[in-house]
């Protein structure tokens, strides 16, 4: 019965993180998306106001809106992580069952290419990747997306490799059962869990990698709202006292990648294979 | 009908020395023969390779005549050493059993399987539990030959005559062929009517 009520208790928080991160995700995004650019406009009359009621954020040092121009720029960075994610899993996901199923020359070529893109610094790939594409929006999203599927594709390889060689997958052969019966009975559901919390522990990367370089300067412009382009501003106004300039969007920032890492290691417990079934 | 293995050959990796070499096997349908050999001399290996999970690095294994099927319900059926590993962890025990043939009342009875085992998980049964829901998966209408790699070395005396006497059964009834790996000699004289030492038949450099 204790086993029963804990299994019950992590279950519904993993829920109640669930439902949080998505509203809180689905909100911004949508918010960001239909936002009037007006409300994040230049005003510089209003130049470095600290938080209070009229801009809950405080504004910047052209008199920007704090607020508006955060969530803005979460949206924008959502929507890489989602479509980098997106991309990054399946491309993992495809490489990873190809190089298990098919073995021999491929596999060796898709292990060379997570060596070659494990072997060099994320951040140095990434950066590479956005500056060869001419950065801006389009370099971001390739680099994300291109530099995240290696530990998934390992992954996803690996899972399938040991499921293939358990006794009870060859004896569903023995049984009469075809490839097809025995990739949708037994390996999908074994690797299923594992490659969610992959693509979910991803998110919160893909966000975090568009932000760090766009602050480093080598993502999106400077005149976008963007997170990386917040943050990197206010280093500069941070000496002369201007705290809510970097509190606010990194606590946004923070508290979507937070989000989705506790989500993604609640499942893990929750589906980890000493409790296979729970 | 007769299971008949022709110059089998084997190792798990290229350039390890051979674990199998040029083996040559028969066993008649009907026919009961039991498997010795020291433990790590490749028993289980060349049970592997007989039922269908591995395949020969050189010769082939035959039944009926033909090269063993690789598709659809394997005329040989093994029954493995790892109970635990012979069960997907996330089905329940009534999935497992009926994966290949729907197991009738009779089977399951004589087995000694309780009702209320169908509907656990196998982590909730004893390994000598599980090994009666694998003889049961394995016992189908269309296995001809069964292979017993030491099925019965986790059970009490009781339950092993009692599976013994059930897998008996079947074979008479069936007219299977039975190939048991054993390390207990008087298991072997009691159950089988011939006994092959597998280094007799082996001839690894
Ligand atoms: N999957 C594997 N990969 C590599 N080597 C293996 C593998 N399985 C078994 N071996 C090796 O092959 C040899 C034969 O193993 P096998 O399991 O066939 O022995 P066995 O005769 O059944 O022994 P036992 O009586 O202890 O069950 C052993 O030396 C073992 O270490
Ligand atoms: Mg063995």
């Amino acid at each position: 019965m204790d086993r029963k009520t804990a299994r019950f208790n992590t279950r519904t928080r993993v829920m109640v993180y669930i439902v949080l991160a998505f509203v809180y995700l689905a909100g911004v995004l949508l918010w960001g998306l239909l936002m009037d650019p007006e409300a994040y406009a230049v005003d510089y009359r209003v130049k470095f106001l600290p938080p209070g009621a009229g801009h809950l954020f405080g504004t910047d040092f052209m008199g920007r809106d704090m607020l508006f121009r955060c969530v803005k720029g979460l949206s924008t960075s959502i929507v890489i992580g989602v479509i980098a994610s997106a991309v990054s899993s399946v491309i993992a996901l495809a490489a990873g069952v190809a190089a298990a199923v098919v073995g021999g020359k491929l596999d060796s070529f898709v292990n060379w290419c997570v060596d070659l893109c494990m072997g060099m610094p994320h951040l140095v790939l990434l950066v590479l990747i956005s500056f060869m594409l001419g950065r801006g929006m389009k370099g971001v999203m390739f680099g994300v997306a291109l530099t995240h599927w290696p530990e998934l594709t390992r992954i996803v390889r690996a899972e399938v490799l040991q499921i293939r060689a358990q006794p009870y997958v060859q004896a569903a052969y023995r049984l009469g059962k075809t490839r097809m019966q025995v990739a949708r009975e037994h390996i999908l559901p074994h690797v299923l869990p594992v490659y969610l919390i992959g693509v979910i522990l991803l998110f919160p990367h893909a966000i975090m990698h568009e932000a760090s370089i766009t602050f480093l300067g080598f993502g999106l412009s400077a005149e976008e709202p963007a997170i990386g382009v917040i943050l990197s501003e206010s280093m500069k106004h941070i000496a002369t006292g201007k705290w809510w300039l970097a509190l606010f969007p990194g606590i946004l920032l923070l508290a979507a990648i937070m989000l989705f890492d506790v989500i993604g290691e609640n499942l893990k417990r929750l589906l980890n294979p000493g409790s296979g079934h729970e | 009908m007769q299971l008949e293995a022709k110059k089998i050959s084997f190792r798990y990796q290229k350039n390890s020395p051979w674990i199998l070499k040029d083996v040559d096997l028969t066993v008649q349908a009907g026919e009961r023969v039991a498997l010795l050999g020291p433990s790590g001399y490749g028993k289980s290996t060349l049970a592997k390779i007989l039922a269908g999970y591995e395949n020969p690095v050189k010769g082939e294994v035959f039944w009926d005549g033909a090269p063993l099927p690789k598709k659809g319900f394997c005329p040989v059926q093994m029954i493995g050493q790892h109970p635990e590993k012979a069960v997907n962890p996330r089905w329940k025990m009534a999935r497992i059993v009926n994966e290949g043939w729907q197991a009738d009342e009779q089977t399951l009875r004589e087995l000694g399987i309780e009702k209320a085992w169908m509907n656990r998980w196998p982590s909730e049964l004893s390994g000598g539990e599980l090994q009666r829901f694998c003889i049961a998966r394995a016992l189908g209408p269309k296995t001809k030959f069964l292979i017993c790699d030491e099925i019965s070395t986790m059970l009490d005396v009781i339950t092993q005559a009692q599976i013994w006497q059930k897998v008996l059964a079947a074979a008479q009834k069936g007219g299977l062929g039975l190939l048991v790996v054993t390390h207990n000699k008087a298991l072997a004289a009691r159950v089988c009517e011939r006994i092959i030492e597998l280094p007799k038949l082996n001839r690894p450099s």
